[in-house]
């Protein structure tokens, strides 16, 4: 079974041909981050208006790249949320009338999902069950998952999610958009002791998490002690240390009350080389193993969207004709497989 | 020649199919509700003409002005249609179907269209029939407070159609007070078979293109977002 894979959810066009005898054919991200450097944030009309331009030229040369004709393709796969509601119907529209139009079936993909099952495209992939650590600018969620479709959500963050928060205390930094990678670069830099910023939620039981928080406090030390390079890159030192104390604390404790031994970890912050580093040692020192998406996986992208749709499509799944997108869309509501 | 038309511009989702002299069409008023129904909408229609999609010559779509989401929505199916079945488009204006459809239903020459385009505004374009009975622009078409719109420059009969004149009603009547005005109760919305009848002479010229070069028409294209200091 061979399926194509659209993703627009916020501000990346992803698209991928995932295939069961041949793995990934071909895949295509398109990031829109200089559309919306100037505004600090991504402009959701904005978004939609690029995904309309993009999507059908890149479904055209992911075909291409796979050199693999239209007919081959035995089901669209498109992301149908969480994410922008304007940007999710662009992919949703195309996706699901291109199936339409080669009468084949369609499947709406939940996008945390495709984050969930990308660590699969890997050679080393995990086996279930496992506890999933989905950290992205959307998303901070801790998931129990026994198979596909089968997942408990432990715990997630209240408020800002860890990405979020990362991009945010950025902004407050004066660095360019998205800040949270570049944070990440300058707090090599620093003193990651040199400012106690709270670990939230951490002094009481529970697996939930808030990063809300943290960005004032960040904001209160950039306040009292100016911009100095050394003071910028000690701030981003500390706070990076905070969040990722607060996440490898709640991995260890969701691990320890589920007695898993694998974990995977998912989503734009995984790419995070403190917290990969951190839990490395969290999981020797469980005698567990933790996995990760290939570096370009993280971000969002077609292929986790290609791929989480075959795993459905192949089990018989499909989407009647109506391009339902839904904005907010627990986990756990998705059917098992 | 056989083409099918699908719009979802506005709080009217319309489909119409036009073949061996033949012209099936289906509208519906669904706000929020074009995705679900658009496709279900298509395989209706086709299905009562006994066609398959890949028998068609190509696809009509309603290109704007109207909602952002709803036009992004009928193009993101046209080219997702067209380019499954190998089909090229024809982008018609939303306004420009509301004043064919005048011609249509109330044998109209001259026509001013608006949308009611929120916050305040109006989409708005002024038409005049040509030779061949087709509604041709004579102006730009605007996103603009009625108050604001710059003199009228047609004279005479006109007719009025579109949502843009129910809500604007009086600031129209004064505008247009020069003229004998006739507003439409019957033409509020596109219809998708008024841009068949503007797309066949687009036909006949061979001005269809490409699936991936179906695009919206905003018209309201000024960015209205804040951008950070100094860019």
């Amino acid at each position: 079974m061979r399926v194509l894979g659209i993703e627009t959810s916020c501000d990346e066009t992803g698209i991928a041909i995932f295939d069961t005898e041949k793995g990934l054919m071909s895949h295509i991200v398109y990031s829109q981050i200089p559309i919306h450097a100037d505004y600090g944030g991504v402009v959701p009309e904005l978004a939609s208006r690029d995904h309309i331009r993009k999507t059908l030229p890149l479904v055209k040369q992911a075909l291409a790249e796979a050199g693999c004709g239209a007919s081959s393709i035995d089901g669209v796969a498109y992301t149908a949320g969480p994410g922008l509601a304007g940007a999710l119907l662009v992919g949703a529209a195309i996706g699901r009338s291109l199936a339409f139009a080669w009468g084949k079936p369609a499947l709406a993909v939940h996008h945390m999902e495709g984050h969930l099952l990308a660590p699969m495209l890997e050679a080393n992939a995990p086996q279930f069950p496992f506890l999933a650590l989905l950290v992205s600018g959307g998303h901070t969620q801790l998931v129990r998952v026994d198979g596909i479709g089968r997942y408990q959500l432990l715990g997630e963050s209240i408020d800002d999610a860890a990405g979020e928060a990362f991009d945010k205390t950025a902004k407050l930094m004066g660095l360019d958009y998205p800040g949270g990678p570049l944070l990440a670069k300058l707090a090599t830099l620093g003193d990651a002791k040199k400012y106690p910023f709270p670990r939230p939620m951490t002094d009481r039981p529970g697996l939930d998490f808030s990063f809300s928080g943290l960005k004032t406090a960040a904001a209160n030390v950039i306040a009292a002690e100016g911009k100095t390079p050394q003071v910028q890159a000690d701030i981003a030192a500390s706070f990076q240390q905070a969040v990722v104390d607060t996440l490898v604390l709640k991995c260890r404790r969701a691990l320890k009350e589920t007695g898993l031994k694998r974990l995977v970890v998912a989503g734009g912050v995984s790419a995070n080389q403190s917290l990969r580093l951190q839990l490395a040692d969290l999981m020797q020192s469980m005698k567990g193993e933790v996995f990760y998406p290939g570096k370009e996986f993280c971000t969002d992208n077609g292929a986790m969207i290609a791929y989480a749709g075959w795993q459905r499509l192949r089990a018989g799944q499909a989407q009647d004709l109506s391009i339902g997108v839904t904005p907010r869309w627990p986990m756990q509501q998705l059917p098992p497989v | 020649m056989k083409l099918l038309a699908l719009d979802t511009s506005t709080e009217a989702c319309s489909v119409a199919l036009q073949y061996d002299g033949q012209k099936l069409t289906l509208d519906e008023v669904c706000p929020q509700q074009h995705s679900k129904r658009i496709l279900p909408m298509v395989q209706q229609l086709l299905a009562e003409s006994g066609l398959g999609l890949n028998q068609l010559d190509g696809i009509v779509f309603g290109r704007g002005p109207g909602s952002f989401t709803g036009v992004r929505i009928g193009v993101g199916v046209t080219q997702g249609l067209a380019f499954g079945a190998d089909l090229p488009v024809f982008g018609v204006s939303t306004l420009q179907a509301m004043a064919q459809a005048a011609v249509r239903l109330h044998q109209a020459k001259q026509v001013i269209a608006a949308i009611d385009a929120r916050m305040a505004e109006v989409y708005l374009a002024l038409y005049q029939q040509s030779a061949d009975g087709l509604m041709q622009p004579v102006c730009e078409e605007l996103a603009r407070k009625p108050a604001e719109l710059p003199p009228l420059t047609l004279a005479g009969e006109i007719c009025a159609v579109g949502t843009g004149l129910v809500t604007y009603r009086d600031v129209f009547l004064q505008w247009a007070s020069d003229t004998q005005l006739k507003i439409s109760d019957q033409v509020l919305l596109p219809s998708a078979q008024d841009m068949l009848t503007l797309a066949v002479p687009a036909w006949q010229q061979q001005l269809f293109v490409a699936a991936e070069l179906a695009e919206p028409v905003y018209v309201r294209d000024e960015v209205t977002w804040q951008k950070l200091p100094g860019r």
